[in-house]
């Protein structure tokens, strides 16, 4: 790979969320709370929705960038990209995109987002309700295996397995995200402490995850506002820099009827090491982390495969202590995540960590200057940010 | 022998562009049939038009050994499909195949579902029909050896 890095480049200007609902509930319509979320990201920048001149958005959403530019009255609409990739694994490369495109000068104002309410249209963790059933799911869902929660289970089984790592790793990862949740009033379980005893004595899913080591499923929107580092210096917050992006995945990792090359993997061993090179830091630079919870097991292997922790220190580094905002090793999903914030498809998670940066977070790390925020581990392509504040350009 | 999990769930049927037909005739027959490169002899699996290795497009279909390991496996307790309401816990095994490249596939585990499942242990298939008016397929599955 070249020396070409968008370090420094680029700067998130605003972000924007909608309330947070659980699933089914909002009462707005998608493409309204996509537009209360876009309409907050341009306030929080104090940027007029009317400069927006590029849409950028992942995991197949509905609301069309030109339904938008229309709704808004955008004067030219100059970039509209979709990340390809089912599930969350675009949250990050969503936020790469816009960069890219400003960077290239296609467009100055990029709005990146994300709208969901299944209510309107429909639930993820349900097996397909169809008589016949053809292409790869014809091998797999004749035998139960339908859902994510069962697409993704081999594989962390067979990791936990060759490594030796425990169910109690998952359980710290979970009360990590319950923990920062309940200092969060925009969490979804806020006010529902997660305890030991409590995941212990939780249902399983599919073995190994319980109940609390499954994301939730939420209705609500989430955007992000991108400019150019010399745009950012006029915005009324502390801009947030891009310093390394990349989104991919390793040898034949979406190959059918789990053959993927490297199985038990969270498909970021081939993604990280672009990330830290345009970055030009080391995993220990990593002052905060948010990484996409679908369920605990993915984020178990995404830290591994973006150096945080070895594989062979697994089980004493995944401890509770170590992943809190309040004197943590390495705070970790410091909004209470997917898990108990919100399962904006991972976008909260990326806004979580421009809060950190900015000093704003419920759960804020003293002194936060980089910020790594991975999304959607197993799926491909999966894909991760790191941003610095305006100290570390 | 009755079938490991109820009726109710989706059946597979061939793929419109026929790609896979020939996997599921060989069930029919109780034959473990994959996808075999003519040209640099490695198998694959699921199906693809092309050989993912020397990128043939002269693939063939070959039968294989009915003998695996146990590669991975999950135990699932949450029913998300109505057919499985009742259901209770169940096993899923990823096997791989040792005399076909170690290609894996995915079936149950015809064990107690409730028993440890040995990551490693060898299997053989179990051929599980499912005769119907429309369709008639097979399912592969495994039991310990």
């Amino acid at each position: 790979m070249s020396e070409r890095s968008i370090r420094g480049k680029v700067a998130v200007a605003g972000v924007g969320e909608t309330t947070y609902y659980k699933r089914g509930q909002s009462p707005d319509a998608e493409f309204l709370l996509g537009l209360k979320a876009i309409v907050a990201a341009c306030d929080d920048a104090g940027i007029s929705p009317k400069e927006i001149d590029g849409f950028c958005s992942f995991a197949d959403d509905r609301n069309d960038p030109s339904r938008l530019s229309a709704a808004l009255g955008i004067k030219e609409m100059n970039l509209s990209s979709m990340q390809w990739g089912g599930g969350g694994g675009g949250a990050a490369g969503v936020l790469q995109n816009g960069a890219a495109a400003i960077a290239a000068g296609y467009a100055d104002v990029v709005v990146c987002y994300r709208a969901l309410a299944q209510g309107q249209f429909g639930r993820y963790g349900q097996g397909p309700q169809v008589p016949y059933i053809q292409g790869e799911r014809a091998f797999t869902s004749p035998y139960g295996l339908m859902s994510p929660a069962q697409m993704f289970a081999m594989k962390v089984v067979r990791f936990m397995h060759e490594h030796g790592i425990k169910q109690e790793a998952l359980r710290a990862l979970s009360m990590a995200s319950y923990h920062h949740a309940q200092n969060n009033p925009r969490a979804v379980m806020n006010g529902k402490p997660l305890t030991e005893e409590k995941y212990d004595n939780s249902r399983w899913i599919v073995e190994p995850f319980h109940l609390f080591d499954c994301c939730m499923e939420n209705d609500g929107a989430a955007a992000i506002l991108l400019v150019s580092a010399e745009r950012a210096k006029d915005i009324k917050q502390k801009p947030a820099y891009i310093l390394g992006a990349a989104h991919g995945s390793g040898y034949r990792a979406a190959a059918p009827v789990h053959n993927s090359g490297d199985y038990p993997s969270s498909n970021f061993s081939t993604v990280a090491p672009h990330l830290y090179r345009q970055a030009q830091i080391t995993p220990e630079d990593i002052d905060v982390a948010q990484i996409y919870e679908n369920f605990t097991g993915g984020v178990l292997m995404t830290m591994i495969e973006h150096g945080l922790c070895k594989p062979e220190e697994a089980n004493d580094f995944f401890q509770l202590d170590n992943l809190i905002a309040q004197g943590g090793k390495l705070p970790l999903n410091t909004s209470g995540g997917n898990l108990a914030e919100c399962y904006m498809h991972g976008l909260g998670l990326q806004i979580e960590a421009i809060r950190q940066l900015r000093g704003q977070s419920t759960n804020q790390v003293k002194d936060a200057k980089i910020a790594l925020a991975a999304a959607g581990p197993m799926v491909s392509p999966v894909s991760t940010i790191i941003y610095g504040t305006e100290d570390t350009l | 022998m009755a079938n490991y999990l109820p009726e109710g769930l989706p059946s597979p049927a061939p793929m419109n562009d026929n790609l896979d037909v020939p996997y599921w005739e060989g069930t029919l027959a109780h034959k473990l049939v994959i996808q075999k490169c003519t040209s640099c002899n490695k198998h694959q699996w699921g199906p693809e038009w092309i050989c993912n290795n020397c990128n043939s497009f002269d693939l063939e279909w070959a039968e294989v050994a009915q003998k695996g390991r146990i590669y991975s496996y999950e135990r699932v307790w949450h029913p998300v499909h109505p057919a499985l309401k009742d259901q209770g816990a169940y096993v899923v095994v990823l096997v791989e195949l040792p005399g076909a490249d170690n290609v894996r596939m995915v079936g149950n585990l015809l064990a107690d579902p409730e028993a440890d499942v040995p990551i490693g242990a060898e299997v053989e298939a179990v051929f599980e029909d499912h005769p119907g008016d429309e369709l008639s397929y097979t399912l592969v599955q495994w039991k310990l050896v």
